[in-house]
């Protein structure tokens, strides 16, 4: 029973660098497309809606497999030095999950953007602040703040969905719980501890953000 | 487009049963989802500390751990545990529990941790005025429930419950790593068989868009329908 758990902690280890790497990929494309998503030009706006919604409507498991077997069907791709990146199923796993945190991260931006009081744009202006500035010290504060709630549930998904990185052969915790048992036939050990770990990340990471809420929260 | 006839030179109607089985297993599961919300509802309610506490427990556990974990527990664990209590009646043999069940249980216990959080809110949000005015008018406690804040709590609960119906549809993708062959498996044999997994995975992606957006466009209905008066 004990001798399973140095195994489990390593794929832990493999889980939490998945989920940092995708978190912060993930808020990089969420911003530009929540960006996109509050421009006016018609075209702008719909692919970046085209884009959330394929991502929101399929599952991780489809994406995952289209890019790392569906991408290295595409000749093209195979003979460019990207292949370095998606022959490696570590590096597609980051590529779906940042795809599809990002997906969601702009819908969590997009309504803050959307939500923040008309008055705050009005009296920047109305003060003679331009555009850029009005922007980044006052939009975007006060939307990062008034999504944190629901980005913290967003990273706790993200962090149940890294689990789908064991399907394509990384040994994250869901791969080591795997490994276990196949060679101790022993389901409910190797399943059971990986579950109690999972809820062990998702209790620090639910009161981290509980804790940045309380300090930055935002009352409108 | 080949690849996508019907009968034995394409993979249209292998395609097209599969996306069935995703329906079913998704019906199954929110189904089965129902019943554990509405034991779980209750407890998670109630002024007893201990139902308080089993209530939390489910929600949160389930919430908090990887649905592929709970599919992979019922589905290695609960052979096991079949095969345990079947020689415990003398039966020795390998019992293969079947990946349509374990899958919609194992979805249908994810999903129903989602439809119990859903019933809370909808109960709780329920205005406190109606439970008096039913305990002044001396109606029963049960009959109170039925008759008056179930209807209610459904209602209210049809735009979020849309949302879990989302969740769990996605989920049942998962179901394909236990060998069920719904779209996801179905787009994998094919893939492997033809070696264009590029073609078969977007025709997966395509099948799963339309499921979700036909099920918005009804649940939008739905609402429209059951919102009226209000």
């Amino acid at each position: 029973m004990i001798g399973i758990f140095p195994g489990l902690l390593n794929g832990a280890v493999i889980t939490l660098q998945l989920l940092v790497a995708s978190m912060f990929f993930g808020l990089i494309i969420g911003l530009i497309f929540a960006i996109l998503r509050i421009n006016k030009n018609p075209i702008i706006n719909n692919f970046a809606y085209g884009y959330s919604y394929f991502f929101r409507g399929t599952p991780l498991l489809v994406q995952l497999y289209l890019i790392y077997y569906g991408l290295a069907n595409i000749e093209l791709l195979r003979n460019s030095f990207f292949w370095v990146i998606i022959k490696e199923p570590y590096w597609c796993a980051i590529i779906a999950f940042s795809l599809n945190t990002g997906a969601y991260t702009s819908e969590i931006l997009r309504s803050a953007f959307q939500t923040i009081k008309k008055g705050y744009i009005e009296a920047a202006q109305s003060l003679g602040v331009t555009k850029k500035i009005t922007f980044y010290r006052i939009q975007l504060p006060i939307a990062i703040k008034q999504s944190l709630p629901a980005y913290g549930n967003e990273i706790i998904l993200m962090l149940k969905g890294t689990s789908l990185a064991s399907v394509i052969t990384i040994m994250d915790l869901m791969g080591e719980a795997r490994k276990v048992n196949v060679l101790t036939f022993k389901p409910f050990e190797a399943f059971i501890t990986a579950g109690i770990i999972y809820l062990f990340i998702t209790f620090i990471i639910h009161n981290i953000i509980k804790y940045l809420e309380k300090k930055y929260g935002f009352q409108t | 487009m080949e690849l996508l006839s019907f009968g034995d030179t394409g993979w249209g109607d292998e395609l097209f049963f599969a996306t069935l089985i995703t329906i079913a297993v998704s019906i199954a599961a929110m189904a089965i989802g129902f019943v554990f919300a509405l034991i779980f509802t209750p407890l998670k309610l109630s002024k007893n500390k201990t139902l308080n506490v089993i209530g939390n427990c489910y929600t949160t556990i389930i919430r908090g751990v990887p649905e592929l974990l709970v599919i992979y527990l019922l589905f290695f664990g609960g052979t096991g545990a079949a095969m345990y209590v079947a020689s415990i009646f003398g039966y020795d043999g390998y019992i293969e529990i079947n990946a349509f069940i374990t899958g919609a249980l194992a979805i249908g216990i994810i999903s129903g941790a989602y439809s119990t959080e859903v019933f809370r809110g909808a109960i709780l949000s329920i205005d406190k005025g109606q439970f008096e005015a039913s305990k002044v008018l001396g109606i029963k406690k049960h009959i109170q429930f039925y008759k008056i804040i179930f209807p209610q709590m459904l209602r209210l609960s049809i735009p979020n419950l849309s949302n879990v119906w989302q969740i769990t549809l996605k989920d049942t993708s998962l179901i394909s790593v236990t060998g069920l062959v719904e779209i996801m498996r179905q787009s994998y044999i094919a893939a492997g068989s033809t070696r264009d997994p590029l073609f078969f995975y977007s025709v997966a992606a395509v099948l799963y868009l339309m499921l979700t957006f036909l099920s918005m466009k009804l649940i939008n209905k739905l609402e429209i329908k059951y919102s009226k008066g209000y």
